[in-house]
């Protein structure tokens, strides 16, 4: 049997991959399109049989992040495993598969007036692609990264093996916690097919407080917000020039939003305003276009999303599986990065990133992230040289260390990939590539997606 | 019948000349001191204790192990509930209460440093003089240590709210089974292994320095006592505030039996006549507290409580806490002797799952307490019984037992907050299945591939780190059940 026919046997619907399949400029051979854990195993089993390369694909929005994959013989696209399989609204929990839309469930959960605590902050993001890229929006700073919602979770691993930890009740110490293993992945240890979520209420209101200035000083009254008792639900910052003005924006959620927020607005200072919707760029990434209208996608999936009575009808072949990645792709192509300081280091660490700008020869740096948490990301023009990009990374990065600083390159030009470390030095490179070659000892799962965390080289 | 300590002595010379003799415990007499944790009935004298100060000293031990292919098992204050610090007749015990150093209080970026060894309430103590705490509260918190927290992934009765200690731990610096020192950083990216080390009771190394997270102290506490004639109406007020859209800090329940030992223990005073009583603590800023407080009022009269006490002053909210605090060694008074148990089950399913400890009570003729964090679920059943009376402990033992079949029927887990140790291992082929357990051994694989690390904890006889599972044919049971591929 051929690796085609193989695929074929498993009964599971795949197709022959095209030039829009292509993950990061390397172009499968199949996209496989499972529709439930049991489909998923048949095909990994297939693969494992064939030798097969495998890259797991959610809404196809952020397959650029990370290292190219070395290989990939077969994209296994999660999106028609779309089903919300357990809502209990009284356990505040819910269990999905791992291709439902953060959007969607974010409609079904707002019907029970309940939500999952994270930022929808792609349309066509999926439960799956959220874990694997441990992806955080603003609210991290109250309600923690997708490892501190999740739960639950069920995976299959490169050869076929199901396997669950966690469960469905909020509090559960039995055994090892796939879920965080599995968190940040990036598709390298194996496919995520189901998660399980603790839920919040929804809160009774918001209020943002939004103050712009023309120089980081204003960080001070950030610091002090964020130590205050306020408690505000996210604190983010803007700055959309290098060396430009700086927006603040403070989120307050419940009962006394409004009254809250007027007091945050007092240690802001003159010129803060309070609005009771976000401003534009609120949990966006830097460098992306706005998302489009939310209503518009899901006219664009009919069918696709769980309806009130329970889970949502199986998709037909032709519904979003035939859009090509990219088509779905957010379009830009410049640099995105990471970069994580220690809170009270936000203002250095804009300075820093002003200064390695200018060490590379002053591309426009766009920074944008979390202030409170200081999580920020940059975005860097698709058309800055690659070793301008080279010194701006380098010399950031050695910058920010001194403060416990990292820098992650999430994406790059091609041009410029090939030059850049992407994640920098970490301490647990060791134990990170020995336990995937436990769990994937063939090295077929995203070949080559974390290389450079572990040490190059090192089949990661 | 503790099995006898094995002959260490090769190795215990090495610790000698690594920490000196005040580092080094081999007086049978000392070490019978360590041989077992708070679950006082599996006992094992360990061949050795060390005491080190240092991470440097902990990897040297555990390189000497490594080398030696012989078994360690880390130790806190040992206050641990599943057996999980009990030691190994075979092997060494290396107890962390010399690293009792707080490294640093960093209220600006709301973090503290500390040696695993710091207990943690005295976190919070050293932190509350710049209004910062460290949120999650066991209610061992005066005795037990930051590293056995990390190890089992504590709770607390504040964790409805503010989550485990899985959330507030940032950093772990960690010496791995072969005695490597290696940083667990929050801030990396790759694979959260940070998180994956916590709760792994001492089986994928020993945590030696830890960073945790500040919270903010709230600005506002307030505290509630709601007494209801039985457990069941405690019970539809619970689902009603969480109904509500309300998250307090805490929602804690006790039954008749846990109030009448808790009476005899403390005296705390507890309206007269409450089959139940319920303690729902609301914390955060002023206003949002007023009004959520007045629908939790609201709503516990309306379910049928027939007193309400309210506290918002320290001195006050300790009365009502009192007898929650005091319950576990209460029922000391009240019964020759008793087992603890801690399971969970989904919030819906209390009703039932309480009906049926009823059941198994009056079956087995054995009283159960209840005690239990009503917001989550985590059930902690104190069974009674008389060590003197002939068979009462098999009894009890069997009506333990029965409790976690009851939860794990009703779709939850075998243990919330105190761990699986030696313990529960048996139970854990009932809550996964082999490929589940076969998975998390790729961890301890990767971690540990000699099984040196606290050995016989968490899993019940696992599979050597060489050994390739059989191919997988058939069904996974999730599937047969149902369960995976529901829809
Ligand atoms: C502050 C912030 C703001 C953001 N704003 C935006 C924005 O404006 N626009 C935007 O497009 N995105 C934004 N994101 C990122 C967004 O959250 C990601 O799109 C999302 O996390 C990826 O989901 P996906 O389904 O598209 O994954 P994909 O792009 O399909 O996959 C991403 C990675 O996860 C792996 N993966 C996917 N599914 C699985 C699975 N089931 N099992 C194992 N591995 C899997 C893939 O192999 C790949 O490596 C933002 C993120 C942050 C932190
Ligand atoms: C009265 C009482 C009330 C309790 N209440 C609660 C509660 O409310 N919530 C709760 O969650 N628990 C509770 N517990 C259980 C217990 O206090 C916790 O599990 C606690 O975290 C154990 O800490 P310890 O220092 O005593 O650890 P130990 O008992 O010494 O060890 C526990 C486990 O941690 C491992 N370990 C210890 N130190 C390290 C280290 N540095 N690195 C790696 N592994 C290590 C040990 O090997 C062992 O497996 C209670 C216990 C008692 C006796």
């Amino acid at each position: 049997m051929t690796p085609g026919e193989a695929l074929a046997a498993t009964g599971v619907d795949a197709r022959a991959a095209g030039p829009g399949d292509a993950v990061a400029g390397v172009t499968p051979r199949w996209v496989a399109l499972p529709e439930s854990t049991g489909e998923v195993a048949l095909v990994m089993r297939a693969a494992a049989e064939h030798g097969l390369a495998v890259v797991p694909a959610g809404g196809g929005t952020k397959l650029s992040w990370g290292y190219a994959p070395t290989r990939c013989d077969l994209l296994l696209d999660t999106r028609r495993m779309n089903r919300v399989l357990e809502h209990e609204a009284g356990d505040l929990v819910v269990r999905v598969q791992a291709g439902v839309t953060a959007a969607a469930l974010a409609s079904a959960l707002g019907e029970a007036g309940q939500q999952l605590a994270l930022d929808v902050m792609a349309e066509e993001a999926t439960v799956g692609g959220v874990l694997a890229t441990a992806a955080a929006g603003p609210r991290r700073l109250r309600h923690g990264t997708p490892r501190d919602l999740l739960i639950g979770i069920t995976v299959v691993l490169a050869d076929g093996t199901i396997a669950r930890s966690g469960g469905k009740v909020v509090k559960n110490v039995a055994g090892y916690d796939l879920g965080k293993l599995f968190t940040g992945s990036l598709g390298t240890l194996g496919v995520i097919t189901e998660a399980t979520f603790r839920l919040h209420p929804l809160p009774a209101s918001r209020a943002w407080v939004t103050a712009t200035s023309p120089d980081p000083r204003v960080l001070t009254a950030v610091a002090t917000l964020a130590g205050s008792q306020l408690e505000p639900s996210a604190l983010e910052l803007d700055r959309p020039g290098t060396h430009g003005p700086l927006t603040v924006a403070a989120l307050f959620e419940g009962v006394a939003a409004a009254e809250r927020a007027k007091a945050a607005a007092e240690l802001l200072g003159d010129g803060s305003a309070i609005s009771s919707g976000p401003p534009a760029w609120w949990a966006r990434l830097p460098g992306e276009r706005p998302a489009p209208d939310p209503a518009e996608l899901l006219q664009e999936t009919p069918g696709g999303h769980p309806t009130e009575d329970g889970p949502g009808p199986r998709l037909t072949e032709s519904s979003p599986g035939d859009r090509s990645l990219e088509e779905r792709v957010p379009q830009g192509g410049g640099f995105l990065l990471e970069l994580r300081v220690p809170p009270a280091f936000a203002g250095r660490a804009l300075a820093a990133v002003a200064w390695a700008s200018d060490d590379a020869g002053g591309p426009p740096v766009h920074v944008r992230g979390s202030a409170a948490s200081c999580v920020l990301h940059l975005a860097v023009p698709v058309d800055t040289p690659p070793g301008a990009a080279e010194i701006f990374v380098t010399s950031l990065r050695s910058e920010v260390a001194g403060d416990g600083g990292r820098l992650v390159v999430w994406t790059a030009p091609p041009e410029a990939a090939a030059r850049l470390d992407r994640f920098g030095p970490v301490g647990a490179a060791t134990l990170m590539r020995r336990v995937k070659e436990r769990f994937d000892p063939e090295g077929r799962m995203s070949p080559g997606r974390l290389a450079g965390a572990p040490p190059a080289g090192s089949g990661t | 019948m503790t099995p006898a300590p094995a002959d260490l002595s090769g190795l215990s010379g090495r610790f000698l000349a690594m920490l000196g003799p005040h580092g080094v415990i081999t007086d049978p007499v000392r070490l019978r001191t360590y041989e077992c944790d708070g679950l006082t009935y599996h006992r094992a004298t360990p061949a050795v204790v060390v005491l080190p100060e240092t991470a440097e000293q902990v990897a040297a031990v555990v390189r000497a192990c490594h080398e030696t292919g012989t078994p360690f098992v880390a130790r806190g204050s040992g206050t641990g509930l599943s057996g999980g610090a009990l030691p190994r007749s075979d092997g060494v015990l290396i107890v962390t209460s010399r690293m009792r150093r707080i490294l640093e209080i960093d209220v600006e970026n709301r973090r503290a440093v500390v040696e695993p060894g710091v207990t943690n309430l005295a976190i919070t103590e050293a932190a509350r003089p710049y209004g910062y705490y460290y949120a999650p509260d066991p209610s061992s918190q005066q005795i037990c240590s930051i590293g056995g927290n990390v190890a089992e992934n504590s709770g607390g009765a504040h964790c409805l709210k503010y989550g485990f200690t899985v959330n507030h731990v940032l950093a772990v610096e960690l010496v791995t089974p072969e005695g490597e020192i290696v940083l667990l950083d929050a801030m990396d990216p790759g694979y959260d292994l940070l998180g994956a080390f916590i709760g792994s009771e001492g089986t994928l190394g020993i945590a030696t320095k830890i960073t945790v997270r500040l919270s903010r102290e709230p600005e506002t506490v307030t505290t509630l006592l709601a007494a209801f004639p039985d457990v069941e109406t405690g019970g539809v007020a619970v689902s009603a505030i969480i109904g509500a859209g309300i998250v307090p800090a805490a929602i804690e329940m006790m039954d008749a039996l846990a109030i009448e030992a808790a009476e005899a223990a403390v005296r705390c005073d507890y309206p007269p006549g409450a089959g139940a009583v319920l303690i729902v603590e609301l914390d955060g800023p002023h206003a949002e507290v007023a009004h959520e407080f007045a629908r939790v009022d609201a709503i516990c009269r309306e379910s049928g409580a027939f007193a309400v006490r309210v506290a918002d002053d320290p001195a006050r909210r300790a009365a009502i806490w009192k007898g929650r605090r005091s319950a576990f060694a209460a029922v000391g008074r009240i019964s020759p002797a008793y087992l603890v148990q801690d399971g969970v089950v989904p919030r819906t399913a209390l009703p039932a799952v309480l009906a049926g400890i009823e059941r198994l009570s009056a079956r087995y003729g054995i009283r159960v307490a209840n005690v239990f964090h009503a917001g989550d679920g985590n059930l902690h059943p104190l069974v009674l019984f008389d060590d003197a009376e002939e068979g009462a402990g098999e009894r009890a033992e069997l009506v333990s037992g029965e409790i976690l079949d009851l939860c794990l029927e009703h779709g939850g887990s075998i243990t919330g907050e105190h761990g699986v140790g030696v313990d529960k291992s048996r139970y854990m082929p009932k809550m996964f299945t082999a490929e589940d357990l076969d998975t998390m051994q790729l961890v301890r694989c990767a971690f540990d591939p000699r099984n040196l690390s606290n050995p016989g904890k968490i899993f019940p006889t696992p599979r050597l780190c060489g050994e390739v599972p059989g191919v997988r044919k058939g069904v996974h049971p999730l599937v047969a059940s149902g369960e995976a591929d529901l829809f």
